[in-house]
């Protein structure tokens, strides 16, 4: 589950990350190319991702964790 | 002896004099209610209450059994005003008389307001309210955990709120009692619990809005130190957003509502949609155009003087070149013809020469209609003919 998170999190830096190399000027052609279908791929899949998302709830019974409807 | 015995008689152990001073006592003294402030309050770990009441001229010891203590809203401190219900007690070990307390209220809703400012005072002394210690709360959190009553409307709007803005996180809910009797303690016992795993990111407490009473629970100084110890980011939403508790100060966030403290803790997807599309649009246009800035730049290259001269130098060798091999060409066509020609002459002189050493030794070629007639069967009386002799041609007829 922390592996999802870390996913998410990631990508979404990542993101910002590429974004802002593809502003700037120093950032070679070559690498400008590979960071830009870099990112067309991370932003699909956060978006899937969140889209597809559903709330999980659980309730916390002592050391017990119940599903929760 | 008589007066041995006398005095014998009138004489009393202190158990008989206790014992009468505690039947006198408690059955004049029952279901007294007395006003008071509370000083030297101590809760012992049996689960019973210790204190004193007293106002400016007297005082009077108090025990509150568990049993009788369990029932009470709020944890009684020094200087709380209240009003004890109960019955005076006589303690024969100990030949005090204290109030065995069956119910207590406080005396007055300023009491609760005041109680407040003096645990916020107090906490506030010790630091635990300090902008040192707030814990950053982050931004995509993974699980949540949530400390309040999973029956209440409060928690249905702030899984609504979450649904709406994030649902790509789970929640661990610690249900408790968020109000009255044992309510601070679960309350306590659950951020203790949740913050005890490895997997909870924040922590969000909180109850909807209710009287001063109904919110005391966060307002105790048990939650509020346990809010503080907890490791784990912890965001605090109780009542309204005009309620502050004491929890609110500890907290590393305070939201004004329970709902609000949920929009603290996630993130909102709109946002992140927003982000994730801004990004495909601007990141597109940028790859465009560095795209197009490089084209301009090996356009430039190919254009600059440098790569003309050269492209320049080619042409006229090309141009050179192709001069020679017409030349070439040109001068090889006109010999060839030449001795062409001269074949020919040659070749029609020899075939002469051939003839007219025939026609030397005597023999004659005969002409018609501009043909040599080699046959005798093909020869006309009566056209035109030519003779032709080898110094000259003659016509007869």
């Amino acid at each position: 589950m922390s592996a999802k998170k870390k996913t998410f999190e990631d990508s979404i830096s990542r993101l910002k990350e590429i974004s802002d190399l593809l502003e700037d000027e120093e950032t070679g052609l070559d690498e400008s190319i590979k960071l830009y279908e870099e990112g067309v791929k991370l932003a699909k899949k956060c978006y899937s991702t969140l889209a597809d998302a559903e709330l999980k709830i659980k309730e916390l019974k002592a050391d017990i964790e119940k599903d929760f409807e | 002896m008589d007066l041995f015995s006398q005095y014998e008689e009138s004489v009393l152990t202190v158990s008989e004099i206790t014992d009468s001073v505690k039947k006198l006592i408690e059955s004049s003294f029952s279901g007294l209610k007395i006003v008071g402030e509370i000083s030297n309050f101590k809760a012992h770990f049996s689960g019973h209450w210790y204190f004193t009441l007293k106002d400016a001229n007297a005082q009077i010891s108090c025990t509150m059994w568990k049993g009788n203590n369990s029932r009470i809203f709020f944890t009684p401190q020094d200087g709380m005003k209240v009003i004890v219900n109960g019955n005076i007690t006589v303690y024969p070990p100990r030949g005090n008389y204290q109030v065995d307390v069956k119910t207590m209220s406080v005396a007055g809703e300023g009491e609760l307001q005041a109680a407040f400012e003096r645990l916020k005072k107090k906490l506030s002394s010790e630091g635990l309210f300090d902008d040192e210690y707030k814990k950053e709360i982050p931004e995509f959190p993974n699980k949540i955990g949530i400390v309040t009553a999973i029956d209440s409307a409060a928690f249905k709007d702030m899984i609504s709120v979450a649904s709406r803005r994030f649902p790509l996180v789970e929640f661990l809910v610690a249900s408790s009692r968020v109000q009255g009797e044992g309510a601070a303690e679960e309350i306590t016992k659950n951020i203790q619990l949740l913050d005890s795993r490895e997997d909870i990111d924040v922590i969000i407490i909180g109850r909807g809005g209710g009287s001063l009473e109904d919110l005391w629970a966060f307002n105790e100084e048990i939650v509020a130190r346990a809010v503080f110890d907890c490791n784990t980011p912890i965001i605090s939403g109780v009542g309204h957003e005009i309620d502050f508790s004491i929890a609110d100060f500890a907290a590393d966030l305070r939201a004004p509502t329970p709902t609000a403290a949920m929009e603290l803790a996630t993130p909102d997807q709109a946002e992140i949609f927003g982000f994730i599309n801004d990004f495909s649009y601007t990141s597109t246009n940028n790859i465009i155009s560095i795209i197009n800035y490089h084209k301009e730049s090996v356009g430039n290259i190919i254009s600059s003087y440098g790569f003309r001269a050269y492209d320049s130098v080619i042409k006229s060798k090309a141009q050179n070149l192709d001069n020679i091999i017409y030349r070439i060409q040109k001068s090889t066509e006109q010999l060839i013809d030449k001795y062409n020609n001269v074949l020919e002459q040659n070749k029609n002189l020899l075939e002469s020469h051939n003839v007219e050493k025939i026609l030397k030794k005597g023999f004659v070629l005969v002409k018609q209609d501009e043909k040599y007639i080699l046959r005798a069967k093909n020869f006309d009386k009566d056209k035109k003919t030519k003779l032709k002799f080898h110094d000259n041609e003659i016509k007869i007829n």
